[in-house]
């Protein structure tokens, strides 16, 4: 059984740990707003341009010169993974949620003969999958001194991306991301970005509004210049979505912690009382039959 | 016919305007334009240039780099790539984008040697990016070679 100083001890520790958690979950509660409304703002712009992509992409998709980001280099061997995680732990389960899916997407690539590389954002996705993947790694962008995620990095990485699709590196390009649900659920998502998937629902919307567009310069040297930037916005998207993600899981995971601290310390006060009250009560019968005894 | 035509400019970070306007003039690719309502439907490409939007409630200008804009009969909608109110555009912001058009024209050269394309295409995004500069009276570094 622990002494009485024992206990103080540990109580005093779960004390301060149960200030840190509490803290850290204030701080994640604060960027989380920010982080939401970076996403917010960010919408208008994403949905706007994927409905005008969609429009043209149903339109020239068929076409037999559709510049290659749309159609694909018309194999499927080599696949491009690009994993965005967050650069910091301690957030539940919102890296290894994406981890995982980013894994068993690989594990089914490669059972069907695949050739899979992979590009991570984020520190946290980078070591998760270090121990089996290694190998499959050929880039990684480190986001850790950006504080806001900006159009600039998310340019970056679709850089990236890019120049490599044209060196014919991969044939096909995902993003795995975390799309934000709500403060409680977030869903790792995987979203094809190279050949560029045509939004149904957008191109059908547009359809019905049933408008005849002209084009200046002309349809194909519009689509040409908006599918790198679409790549660009697909990402910037996956990284803000990500964002409010990561600060959601940290708040609820912080938050069950700072409740974990609080019965904890419950507990311990219980046990602290009870081997006082142990204590005074032997020293009183120590006492009294002392007494007795004379 | 109505007079007023609803004006959006939007970038990946932010919406930066959202209001009726009766006179949209917008850098094209191919030449500036100006929108007003019942402008037949149309989607252009941009290049760096100025966006000027006339409405009630007075005029606004601002600088856009790439992206581009769709023009219906009743709403306008500029999907700039970075896009800055006229007023925030310093010489120090103005300098890194020309730095970074340079950058890219250099890096162009570079990788495509036997292909004209790209490096005209770069070539092309620094004059335009100077040729704003001189238009909003902001001036360019004597580094960069004239266009």
């Amino acid at each position: 059984m622990p002494s009485l100083k024992d206990l103080k001890n540990r109580i005093e520790s779960v004390k301060s740990t149960r200030k840190i958690t509490k803290a850290m979950q204030m701080v994640a509660a604060a960027k989380l707003r920010r982080a939401q409304d970076a996403a917010e703002m960010a919408r208008p712009y994403a949905e706007r341009f994927n409905a005008v992509m969609s429009k043209l992409a149903a339109a020239a998709g068929d076409a037999e010169n559709a510049p290659p980001l749309l159609r694909g280099t018309g194999k499927d061997d080599v696949h491009l993974l690009v994993v965005m995680t967050a650069e910091r732990g301690l957030c539940g389960g919102f890296n290894a949620n994406i981890a995982k899916l980013a894994r068993s997407e690989i594990n089914k690539l490669q059972s069907n003969g695949k050739t899979v590389k992979v590009i991570t954002v984020g520190k946290k996705g980078r070591d998760a999958l270090k121990r089996d993947f290694a190998d499959l790694f050929i880039d990684h962008v480190d986001l850790s001194e950006v504080k806001n995620v900006g159009y600039a990095d998310a340019q970056n990485v679709a850089q990236n991306v890019l120049d490599r699709f044209d060196a014919g590196e991969f044939d096909v390009a995902k993003i795995f991301f975390s799309e934000f649900e709500n403060v409680v659920s977030q869903k790792p998502t995987m979203q094809q970005v190279i050949p560029f998937e045509i939004d149904e629902e957008a191109a059908a919307e547009s359809d019905e509004a049933g408008t005849i567009y002209d084009y200046e310069p002309d349809e194909d040297a519009i689509l040409r210049d908006l599918l790198p930037r679409g790549v660009a916005t697909a990402i910037f998207s996956g990284l803000l979505e990500n964002g409010a993600s990561e600060q959601g899981a940290r708040m609820s995971a912080m938050d069950n912690a700072t409740r974990n601290a609080g019965e904890m310390i419950e507990d311990l006060t219980i046990e602290y009382n009870r081997s006082r009250q142990a204590v005074i009560t032997n020293e009183l019968i120590e006492i009294i039959s002392g007494a007795e005894a004379l | 016919m109505a007079d007023t035509v609803q004006f959006d400019l939007v970038s990946p970070e932010r919406l930066l305007a959202s209001v009726e306007a009766t006179e949209v003039q917008i850098p094209g690719t191919d030449g500036d334009m100006t929108a007003m309502a019942d402008h037949t439907p149309l989607i252009t490409t941009l290049r760096p240039g100025v966006v000027r939007v006339s409405g009630p409630e007075g005029d606004k200008e601002y600088v856009v780099t790439g992206g581009f804009a769709e023009i219906n009969a009743d709403s306008i909608s500029v999907l700039a790539e970075r896009a800055l109110s006229r007023e925030d555009m310093t010489q120090d912001e103005f300098q890194k984008m020309v730095d970074e058009a340079t950058d890219r024209l250099a890096k162009a050269q570079e990788t495509f040697v036997n292909e004209p394309g790209p490096v005209d295409d770069a070539a092309k995004l620094l004059a335009d990016m100077v040729a704003m500069g001189d238009q909003i009276g902001l001036s360019t570094p004597s580094k960069v070679p004239a266009p």
